[in-house]
C-alpha cells in the first residue's frame, strides 16, 4: 500500500504512521475488553488499570497528529497517500474515543460493585461487548490489508450491536421498575451498554474511513441502523 | 462600473467549468522526429480561460504537444506532425494559414527568460510595432504599460525603461518575457516549465500571474512541478511515452486519478 515511494524516507514516515495506528488500535482492543472483564467481575484493580492505560492512547493519537503534520508539510503529498494521512488522523481520533469509552466504563466499576451486577445482565454487557470487540478487531485487521469490500461489509455489520444494546436497555427498565434500589447499578450499566455500543459506532467510522483511503469515495447509502432505544417506553401497568 | 465589469469577467470565468468552451482542440495528434515517434494519437481540448497543465517525466511528450500548439515544430527540420490541431475550429496547419499570424495569436513563453538584448521597453514594444497594432508613439507607450502592468513588473521597472532586459532579475525577466508575448494581444498562451529557472518566491509571482491571466486569455503550461500544475491548473493532462494517459479537473486528477500510472507519477512512485 505504501511502499515504493521514489523518496525511501516517506515510506517510512508512513509506515511510522501505520504502525502508531495498529498499536493504538491494539491498546484500544485490549481496555475495551478489560474494561467489561473488570465490570462483570467486580475487579477494580483491573478497572484501575484502565484507567491508567487511557493516557498512553491519549499522547498516542497526539504522536499520530504532530507526525502527520510534520508529512504534510514536508512531503506535499496528493491522491492516495494524501488520503492515508488524512485516514490515519480520523483513525487515531476514533481509536482514542474507544479508549475514552473504555475508561468511563471501567470508572462505573465502583459504583456498580457494592451490589454486584446481576448474572444475567453481566451476560448480555458482556456479549455485547464480544459483537464489539469483533467489530473493532475486525476493522483493524481490514486496516492492514485496506480492503474496500470487507470495509464495506463491517459497516453493514453494526445492526446486531444496536439490537443488542436495545434489548439490554429493555432489561435494565425492568430491573428499575422492579425495585427502585436496582435504579443506581442499572444506570450505571445502562451507560456502559451504551459506551459499548459507541464503541461499535467508532469501528465503523473506521471502516468508512478505510473505504475511503482505498478508493477516494465515500461509501454509498446510510448505515444500517437498529438501535430503536431511542424509543423504548416503559410499558403501562 | 468598474465593479460590475468585474463581476461580469467573474461569471464567464465560472461558467467553462460547467459548459466547457474549447478554444483549441487536438484531434489524433502525431509527432515524429525522423523514424522516432514521440507523441502517439493525443486528443486533447483545452478550455477558453482555462489554465491547463501538462505533466509527465521527461520525454513523456509534453513539451512536444505544447510545441505543436503554435506550430513551434516547423522549425526542426525532421519533424513531422500528423493529426489536426484547431484554433477556433480553424485548422492551424492548413495551407492557408499565416504562420507568423498564428503564432501572435498564439504566444510562447520558454523556461528560461530570453529577453532581447534591448530595453525593456523596446523588449515590450517590439511586438506590437512588427505586428502594426499601435497607430503612435503614444499608442506604442500605452501597450507597453498596460503589458507590463499585466506581467505585474510596471511598478518595478517604470522609472528604468530605457536599461537593457538583461539587466533585471531572472524572475523579472521571466515576467518581461510574458509581458512581450501579452503585448501582442494573443488568445492563449502557451508556458514551457515558465518558472522552473527562478527561485520560490519569484515562481509565486509567476504563478499568481498566470492565475490572474487567466480571466483574459486561455493558457496551458507545461511543467515538471507537480504542486505547480495543482496550484496553478483547473485541468491537469498527464503525459507519459508519448501518450495522453488522463486528462480531468485538476481537483481529481491530484486527489484521486483514475489511471494508476497517473497515481505513481504524482505520487512519487517508481513508474
Amino acid at each position: 500500500m505504501a511502499s515504493n515511494h521514489i523518496y525511501s524516507a516517506f515510506d517510512e514516515e508512513l509506515k511510522y504512521l501505520q504502525s502508531r495506528i495498529s498499536e493504538m488500535g491494539g491498546l484500544a482492543e485490549q481496555m475495551v475488553s478489560e474494561a467489561v472483564q473488570a465490570l462483570v467481575n467486580s475487579n477494580t484493580e483491573l478497572a484501575q488499570k484502565v484507567i491508567a492505560d487511557d493516557a498512553k492512547l491519549d499522547s498516542a493519537e497526539r504522536e499520530v497528529g504532530d507526525k502527520a503534520i510534520i508529512v504534510i508539510a514536508r512531503r506535499q503529498p496528493v491522491a492516495a497517500d494524501l488520503r492515508e494521512i488524512i485516514g490515519s488522523l480520523r483513525i487515531a481520533a476514533d481509536l482514542e474515543r474507544v479508549g475514552d469509552l473504555g475508561k468511563n466504563t471501567a470508572k462505573r466499576v465502583i459504583a456498580v460493585q457494592e451490589n454486584g451486577v446481576p448474572r444475567k445482565l453481566a451476560r448480555g454487557i458482556e456479549h455485547l461487548s464480544e459483537l464489539a470487540l469483533i467489530q473493532l478487531k475486525e476493522v483493524l485487521d481490514v486496516y492492514t490489508t485496506r480492503s474496500a469490500e470487507k470495509a464495506k461489509s463491517i459497516r453493514e455489520r453494526d445492526e446486531e450491536i444496536d439490537a443488542m444494546y436495545t434489548s439490554i436497555f429493555r432489561e435494565l427498565l425492568t430491573y428499575m421498575m422492579e425495585d427502585p434500589r436496582n435504579i443506581t447499578p442499572c444506570t450505571h450499566l445502562l451507560f456502559c451498554a451504551k459506551n459499548i455500543e459507541r464503541i461499535g459506532d467508532h469501528a465503523t467510522n473506521i471502516a468508512e474511513t478505510i473505504y475511503y483511503m482505498a478508493t477516494g469515495a465515500q461509501p454509498e447509502g446510510d448505515r444500517p441502523k437498529d438501535d430503536t432505544a431511542n424509543s423504548v417506553v416503559t410499558p403501562k401497568e | 462600473m468598474n465593479m460590475m465589469a468585474e463581476t461580469t469577467t467573474e461569471a464567464k470565468q465560472v461558467q467553462p467549468m460547467s459548459e466547457p468552451s474549447f478554444k483549441m482542440l487536438g484531434r489524433n495528434v502525431s509527432v515524429h522526429y525522423g523514424a522516432k515517434q514521440a507523441l502517439f494519437n493525443v486528443n486533447l481540448a483545452v478550455r477558453q480561460n482555462t489554465v491547463t497543465a501538462l505533466i509527465g517525466p521527461s520525454g513523456c511528450g509534453k513539451s512536444t504537444f505544447l510545441r505543436c500548439l503554435n506550430r513551434m515544430n516547423d522549425t526542426i527540420d525532421n519533424c513531422r506532425v500528423s493529426g489536426e490541431i484547431t484554433l477556433d475550429g480553424q485548422d492551424i496547419y492548413d495551407a492557408a494559414i499565416d504562420v507568423v499570424e498564428l503564432r501572435a495569436r498564439v504566444g510562447m513563453v520558454f523556461q528560461k527568460p530570453n529577453p532581447f538584448p534591448k530595453s525593456i521597453y523596446e523588449n515590450v514594444a517590439y511586438g506590437p510595432r512588427i505586428h502594426g497594432l499601435a497607430r503612435s508613439r503614444a499608442d506604442l507607450d500605452q501597450i507597453v504599460e498596460t503589458s507590463l502592468q499585466k506581467a505585474g513588473l510596471w511598478s518595478e521597472v517604470k522609472d528604468r525603461l530605457n536599461e537593457p532586459g538583461t539587466g533585471l532579475s531572472g524572475g523579472q525577466q521571466q515576467r518581461l518575457c510574458i509581458a512581450r508575448a501579452v503585448a501582442v494581444s494573443p488568445e492563449v498562451i502557451l508556458m514551457d516549465e515558465p518558472c522552473s529557472a527562478l527561485d520560490p518566491i519569484a515562481t509565486a509571482r509567476v504563478e499568481e500571474l498566470i492565475h490572474e491571466l487567466r480571466s483574459n486569455f486561455t493558457i496551458v503550461i507545461v511543467t515538471h512541478s507537480m504542486q505547480q500544475a495543482a496550484r496553478v491548473s483547473q485541468r491537469t493532462a498527464m503525459f507519459h511515452l508519448g501518450n495522453l494517459v488522463e486528462e480531468n479537473d485538476t481537483d481529481k486528477i491530484f486527489t484521486n486519478p483514475d489511471e494508476q500510472r497517473t497515481q505513481d507519477y504524482i505520487m512519487g512512485r517508481f513508474g
